[in-house]
């Protein structure tokens, strides 16, 4: 049960929040000029990264506005907070095997 | 009712108020302050139960959470708990208790056939027998299921309440001994705010089994008490006891179970049995204190042996004796205490058989000096008597060739006791993923670095024993936890603990103690006593190849029983590591997982069952509903009005009636359920074109549009109408179900893609009362309760109007999904009640006819409307649907280069079309399977399934829709549909899938 | 030849006190080379390798386990199995399972304890009664056993049920598949493993796989804890780690890695002789041969690799459990655990080549891989053998997510209108 801090409500415990995957995925400004690969990676990759993951989550039960993490998928630290729009923090994307 | 092994004073109990109990329906005496253990102990009972496998006669092993013997099924069903630890039950006035898994009785029990044929049955031998014939297996596995099993599950539903509560704290103790009174008292005393939780019902852990220990020069239970007094009246301070802390997960979140009623007599009706407290601490202090481990030998399994500070604890905290003539086996000092302890009160010692060779220490010396016999080097080879020990064994062990050496002599006993050496209890600390590190000296597992910051293990829990060396680390853990947590200790005074801990002489460990014939050829060294695991099943284990120490596990079945290993856990590694050679801590250690103990499922579940579930929506019309006798059907948490059915009718009677008089005059529907979004921003439109397969901008205010929203897979997500209700204002409608995926939908590319458009979206779902008036006399009725022009000029089909109804500010949309002229009148919800009973009353010349969710269904499909999450699945694109038309080819939107992907474009595609039945009168059920050709062949090829169908009164014949593959070019084309009841229905693929009115003359009259 | 297991092996053991029961399957150190290398040495990785030499005639084979052999996600489920799956391909695939199920203990000659005891799945609205019907329908069709229950054939043969005929969601009728029950996960693993070892094929314990030996995009082999192993095909069987191992050989998944729980009673006489699970109120429960209530709950939203759940989703679960089986509130839990599940965006799973040559994935089974061991093996060796896939596991190709060819699992669709 992680502990989140949203940056506009405070902490609050994991269930008042949704998941969101991978942050800093653009949707690709011209569909119609990509290929399939290309599309289907923006619709269905998303880092899976054993290890630091910079992902997106949305306060639900909250004050409903999106923001980003930086987390470890091993140990379930949140190492960083940042809101939407802001650039990636300077963390080093460790991953584990 | 006599108590013959109780002291006449002394111990932790109130002889004031003798209790009676129950045990195999005798009727026996006890106090408050005993433990189910202790009482029968008193009472002279040791054998109480049978093991899993063999059903050997066992007894009490132990006085804690570690016991794996004493097993009871308390209390009558459906009060009855089966599985009850003796030594964790609180005797409370009228409890009666029952042995378990012995057949008839437990004296005399068929299943110790088992122990008789047990070499038949080693570990896992059930994987390589009952294979014969194959269809056998179910008739084996039935016995194997009746002989397994302990205890009974209650059989009628449990009448007791169940609770839960958050609790947020700067430092959480887990356990009130020594370490952890002292931790509370430190951070207390800096002004965190603590939470102390003690699993027992009292406090002073390893404390209360002792004897003239004293702290400070005070009796150790006097500055228990003292503590526990101070803490109590700290207003920052909880103290909880019966609270067990059974887990540990993420971001220091705690799990406790609080026992409230289960040891009181009379219990109280306003409680919960049990409470769950979910704790967000921001540091912890595990003082979860240590199990002492039983050495592992011959037969050590019989009634009347146990380890040597559980007999210590009957003796000093009971006031029982529990024997009259002991042997303590040991390998440490500990147990001199208790050799010590239970002289004194009056048992015979017949001797202590010590593992090590040259002894002389304060505590040995202490022994000698009262007499007690010491035999050094040498161990219990094996022991005699059937339902209760009567004399033991003891050989010189050779170290080296694990063997006896010399002659053997035998000591008459009623009581065996054996210390291996201590486990500190470091269950919480691996739950969060700690790693544990060999602690050399002690034998032992002990905390290294934790994963999760924010936590300390103090005292015997982190391999630090003695009452010294636990006071002070405990102290030294809450300061510093409080500190961490911005409280600084005010008082200058320092601290300082004396006590009257004794030195220990070195351990000498063995994790196997020989007998006079090798392992598995003559009697049983039980490692895991409930799930009769012996030292023999593990070599066998590794014999066979099972070589991981989780294989072991899962192989024999060791620590797997319901106190999951307290106690078998390390001396299984150890008599692994001896097989294999290597150092113990290379063998590795199996997972801890919580619970740290059993806790009940109520706990849980909370008050989160029956009506309160899952919430029950109910729209402001709701209680009209119900008064007019409608049927409900769950529609995600809604609850809608199905169908109102009249005197008698079954559904289809009453749908078919309501169907008619939507058609012929007038029908009312509550759609208050459809999600409603207010969509406002200078770029509203703009963010709808995105979002919505269709065009939007050139929607001119008053208008309203039907829209399709699709998943960037390309997929149908929802569907509804969206209205313009002015330059910059939109009113998006949803299906009920999915209002709030929807809205997340919107948000998350409003804010994470496009948080350049100034677009606002705010859920007003239950700000409306939402209600359909559908039928040629919806306008007649309609006027007469507003002075709004409603003629098709003014309002035609998908116009908006904003206006009063019946003096109530309403908004009107002419939007149908009846294929009726039809007004949906949305009013603030708290009128929704009052307009609905005016339209009601004003409506019956017209006999206004309220229709629910099956007939709206009918007469959809009568039109070809589709259902979100009816037509589709998740897998189904517009272009499957026929709805081209609705497709933008000019404008991106969300979800539409998914649509030009190779398997989307295939003409194969399952697509909906209209089924008509061969025979009218035969309705085909839904989820019925369309194929080309029957026959018995199997998997027969399938074209693609019926998802709507229904009797139209209307059309006057059965009507249905289906996704048949390529059905877009099969009209004309006939498909039969065989169905799970024999019968096989054939029909024909329509021309359209609209059967009622198709040029929409109706809705735009 | 192994000597086999049977009440006589019993008897002629015991008579030695079973001191000499040959070894299941032997702990070698790997050769310097292979034909095939499995990484993953779960139920799928040797259910691959033995239908590798069993219907392929490959033997030179090793399995290469990081830990120990079953102790992924083959030892951490709730052990049900069944074969009534909506879509064709599914169905087909898990039905070819359940079919290998039927003779699996005798085939492997290791007592895997499949219990045929009936899995129901119960309807608690017109949206689920709905999907029932077609998927009872489907099955049929598709020559899986399947039928439909109504509420008093559901209490026949689940008596303790409370059908919560005024409750939140009531018990509305249900699918049943009387072949469905629950086998014994561990036996899965070492009947397979004992029967590779049989064959000679190899399974290396402890052996972390640290890379691929790729060459002009080839695989050529796996760096390993215990060195460098070559070999000219190589399958990938390793729930839980499948995006890990994807991205060591150069390429990515489409797969989200999460927590699944499970959680066990206190062991009682048999009540619940069959499996029972519900999706609206998202619980599943059958009683083991032990007398444990086993009760599978849900994942957790967001990907993690440790291996434990949140709580919420145990008190959901356990409400779901004690809403229709009100007697089981005062059971006790014994025991809760996490696996990894590698879930893919449509719930089913990905069997087949990848974009580097001759190696093979089989992963993204999601929740539901154990009852398809049999059947993933089957197709897997099919697929690393002849280098193309089976018939049955065609479908279930990698690139699908660029075709739009999904077979969407995700049960029940939306509740709408």
């Amino acid at each position: 049960m992680l502990l989140i801090e949203c940056p506009y409500c405070g902490p609050r415990t994991e269930s008042e929040f949704s998941y969101g995957a991978e942050a800093h995925i653009a949707r690709p400004k011209n569909p119609e000029e990509i290929s399939d690969k290309e599309w289907a990676d923006y619709v269905f990759l998303r880092d899976n990264t054993k290890g630091i993951v910079l992902e997106r989550w949305v306060h639900t039960a909250g004050c409903r506005r999106w923001f980003n993490l930086a987390r470890n998928t091993v140990t379930y630290e949140i190492l960083q907070v940042y809101e939407m729009g802001a650039k990636p923090p300077k963390i080093e994307l460790k991953s584990f095997v | 009712m006599t108590e013959t092994f109780r002291l006449s004073e002394g111990g932790l109990i109130d002889r004031s108020r003798p209790i009676t109990f129950t045990f195999n329906g005798k009727t026996l005496r006890g106090y408050p302050g005993d433990t189910l253990a202790s009482a029968l102990i008193a009472n002279g009972i040791h054998f109480v139960g049978r093991s899993f496998k063999y059903h050997r006669p066992r007894g009490i092993m132990s006085a804690g959470a570690e016991e794996c013997n004493a097993l009871f099924q308390i209390g009558d069903d459906p009060k009855t708990d089966p599985n009850s630890k003796a030594t964790q039950v609180e005797l409370v006035d009228g409890l009666k208790a029952a042995s378990q898994n012995a057949w008839p009785s437990l004296d005399f029990d068929i299943g110790e056939i088992n122990n008789v044929a047990s070499r038949l049955i080693p570990s896992g031998f059930y994987y390589k027998t009952f294979m014969w014939p194959a269809a056998m297996w179910m008739k084996y596995e039935h016995v194997i299921r009746k002989a397994s099993g302990l205890g009974k599950s209650p059989t009628q539903p449990d009448p007791d309440n169940y609770d839960k509560s958050y609790v947020h704290c700067d430092v959480l103790v887990v356990g009130g001994g020594a370490a952890g009174l002292s931790a509370a008292l430190a951070a207390g005393r800096a002004g965190a705010r603590v939470v102390l939780a003690e699993a027992e019902f009292a406090f002073g852990g390893a404390l209360l089994s002792t004897k003239g220990e004293t702290i400070n020069a005070k009796p150790a239970l006097d500055w228990v008490e003292e503590a526990v007094a101070e803490l109590e009246d700290l207003p920052n301070v909880r103290v909880m006891k019966r609270t067990v802390c059974y887990g540990y997960f993420d971001h220091n979140f705690l799990a406790m179970r609080e026992d409230l009623t289960d040891h009181l007599a009379a219990k109280p009706a306003h409680l919960p049995r049990h409470r769950l407290w979910k704790v967000r601490a921001k540091q912890v202090v595990i003082a979860t204190g240590a199990i002492e481990r039983p050495l592992v030998f011959a037969d050590n399994d019989r009634p009347g042996i146990m380890t040597a500070n559980a007999a210590r604890t009957y003796v000093n905290r009971f006031a029982v004796l529990p024997g009259k003539r002991a042997v303590v086996f040991t390998n440490n000092d500990g147990a001199y205490a208790t050799a010590l302890d239970l002289k004194a009160a009056g048992v015979e010692v017949a001797a202590v058989v010590d593992l090590r060779e040259v002894l002389e220490g304060p505590l040995t010396e202490k022994a000698r000096e009262a007499g007690v016999k010491i035999h050094t080097g040498k161990g219990v080879v094996g022991t005699a008597g059937k339902k209760r020990i009567t004399s033991v064994k003891i050989g010189e062990i050779d170290f080296d060739e694990k063997g006896i050496i010399g002659p053997v002599e035998e000591i008459a006993c009623d009581l065996l006791l054996s210390s291996g050496g201590w486990n500190p209890t470091v269950h919480l600390f691996c739950q969060a993923k700690g790693q544990l590190v060999w602690d050399e000296d002690h034998a032992c597992f002990v905390p290294g670095e934790p994963m999760q910051k924010a936590q300390r293990s103090a005292g015997a829990a982190n391999g630090t024993f003695g009452i010294e060396g636990g006071l002070k680390e405990g102290y030294e853990a809450g300061k510093a936890a409080a500190s961490d947590c911005g409280f600084k200790s005010k008082s200058r005074k320092k601290v300082s603990f004396q006590t009257s801990d004794e030195d220990f002489l070195p351990a000498r460990w063995m994790w196997l103690v020989p007998s006079d014939k090798p392992i598995g050829r003559g009697g049983k060294h039980f490692v895991d006593m409930q799930n009769d695991s012996t030292a023999a099943d593990l070599h066998l284990a590794l014999r066979e190849g099972y070589s991981s120490i989780e294989h072991v596990k899962r192989f024999t079945t060791t620590g797997m029983a319901t106190d999951q290993g307290k106690t078998a856990n390390v001396n299984a590694i150890g008599i692994i590591a001896d097989v294999y050679g290597k150092p113990l801590p290379e063998v590795g250690v199996t997972t801890f997982r919580p619970p740290y103990f059993p806790v009940t499922f109520g706990i849980f579940a909370g008050r989160d069952i029956g009506d309160l579930l899952d919430p029950a929506r109910k729209t402001p019309i709701h209680s009209w509903h119900e008064r007019n006798g409608a049927e409900f059907e769950c529609v995600g948490q809604w609850l809608r009005p199905w169908y109102y059915p009249k005197d008698g009718e079954d559904i289809h009677a009453a749908v078919n009636r309501e169907v008619k008089a939507c058609r012929n005059s007038l029908g009312i529907l509550d759609a208050t359920t459809l999600g409603k979004i207010d969509i406002q921003g200078q770029d509203a439109a703009e963010f709808l074109n995105r979002v919505y397969t269709n065009a939007w901008k050139k929607l001119a205010p008053g208008k309203c549009r039907y829209g399709l929203m699709l998943g960037e897979d390309g997929m149908v997500m929802d569907d509804g109408v969206t209205s313009r209700l002015g330059e910059n204002q939109f009113v998006m409608t949803t299906t009920s179900g999915n209002a709030a995926p929807v809205m997340a939908h919107l948000e998350e590319f409003l804010q994470t893609e496009w948080p350049d458009l100034k677009v606002f979206l705010t859920s007003v779902t239950e700000q409306f009362a939402t209600m359909t008036i559908s039928g040629p006399n919806a306008r007649n009725l309609l006027a007469e309760v507003t002075d709004m022009d409603l003629s098709s000029e003014a309002l035609p089909h998908m116009g908006a109007a904003v206006g009063e109804v019946a003096g109530v500010k309403a908004r009107i949309f002419r939007i149908s999904f009846t294929g009726e002229q039809s007004f949906e009148i949305n009013v603030p919800a708290s009128y929704g009640l009052f307009l609905w009973q005016t339209l009601m009353r004003l409506g019956e010349k017209y006999n206004i006819t309220p229709y629910g969710t099956e007939a709206m269904h009918v007469l959809r499909a009568e039109k070809g409307f589709i259902i979100v999450g009816q037509e589709t699945d998740g897998s189904v694109t517009p272009i499957d649907l026929g709805m081209n038309w609705i497709v933008s080819k000019t404008k991106d939107f969300v979800g539409k280069r998914s649509l030009t992907r190779p398997d989307i474009l295939k003409e194969d595609r399952k697509q909906l079309v209209g089924i008509l039945t061969d025979d009218p009168n035969v309705v085909l059920p839904e989820g019925a399977h369309l194929v080309v050709r029957n026959s018995s062949e199997r998997p027969l090829p399938m074209e693609g399934h019926v998802t709507s169908s229904y009797h139209s009164p209307n059309c006057g014949r059965s009507i249905a829709m289906a996704l048949i593959k390529g059905g877009s070019k099969r009209a004309g084309e006939r498909l039969l549909a065989p169905l799970s009841d024999g019968r096989v229905i054939s029909c024909t693929i329509a021309e359209s899938p609209v059967f009622y009115d198709p040029e929409g003359v109706r809705l735009n009259g | 030849m192994k000597s086999r297991y049977s009440i006589f092996s019993l008897l002629r053991n015991a008579r030695n006190y079973h001191e000499n029961w040959e070894k299941a399957w032997h702990s070698p150190e790997p050769k310097a080379s292979y034909d095939v290398i499995i990484v993953g040495g779960g139920g799928h990785g040797l259910a691959t390798a033995y239908y590798l030499g069993k219907n392929h005639g490959i033997t030179n084979i090793a399995v290469i386990e990081r830990g120990w052999l079953g102790g992924g996600n083959t030892g951490r489920n709730t052990t049900i199995v069944r074969s009534n799956y909506l879509w064709d391909q599914s169905a087909h695939l898990y039905e070819h399972a359940m079919k290998l199920w039927e003779g699996l203990s005798q085939e492997l000659n290791y007592n895997v304890m499949f219990s045929q005891r009936g899995v129901m799945n119960l309807a608690h609205n017109q949206s689920d009664i709905r999907e029932i019907g077609r998927r009872v329908n489907a099955n049929l069709l598709n020559g899986v056993d399947s039928e439909f229950l109504t509420p008093a054939q559901i209490k026949e043969i689940v008596p303790i049920i409370d059908l919560r005929e005024n409750g939140r969601y009531p018990v509305l009728g249900a699918s049943f598949q009387q072949r469905g029950g629950t086998a014994r996960h561990d036996a899965v693993a070492w009947g397979y493993a004992r029967g590779c070892d049989e064959m000679g094929i190899d399974i290396i314990q402890e052996c972390p796989v640290n890379g691929f030996i790729i060459e002009n995009g080839e695989v050529k082999g796996v760096e390993t804890g215990k060195g460098t192993i070559r070999a000219n095909k190589v399958g990938v069987v390793v729930a839980g780690h499948s995006s890990v191992m994807a991205n060591m050989a150069g390429f990515r998944l489409p797969i989200h890695s999460v927590p699944l729980q499970a959680l066990v009673s206190e062991p009682v006489k048999p009540i619940l002789n069959t499996v029972v699970m519900s999706g609206a109120v998202h619980a599943y429960i059958s009683q083991s041969d032990k007398g444990e209530l086993v009760i599978g709950a849900g994942t957790d939203k967001y990907i993690g690799y440790g291996q434990r759940g949140s709580l919420d989703v145990t008190e959901e679960t356990i409400a779901a459990v004690c809403e229709l089986f009100p007697l089981f509130k005062r059971m006790r839990m014994l025991r809760q655990w996490g696996g990894i599940v590698d879930t893919c965006p449509d719930a089913s799973p990905i069997i087949g080549k990848t974009p580097v040559d001759n190696l093979f994935f089989n992963c993204g089974w999601g929740t539901g891989g154990f009852k398809a061991t049999p059947g993933s093996g089957w197709v897997f060796a099919h697929t690393i053998a002849t280098g193309e896939p089976h018939q049955l596991n065609e479908a279930f190709a990698l690139d699908r997510f660029q075709t739009g060819y999904l077979i969407d699992e995700h049960g029940a669709a939306a509740v709408a209108h």
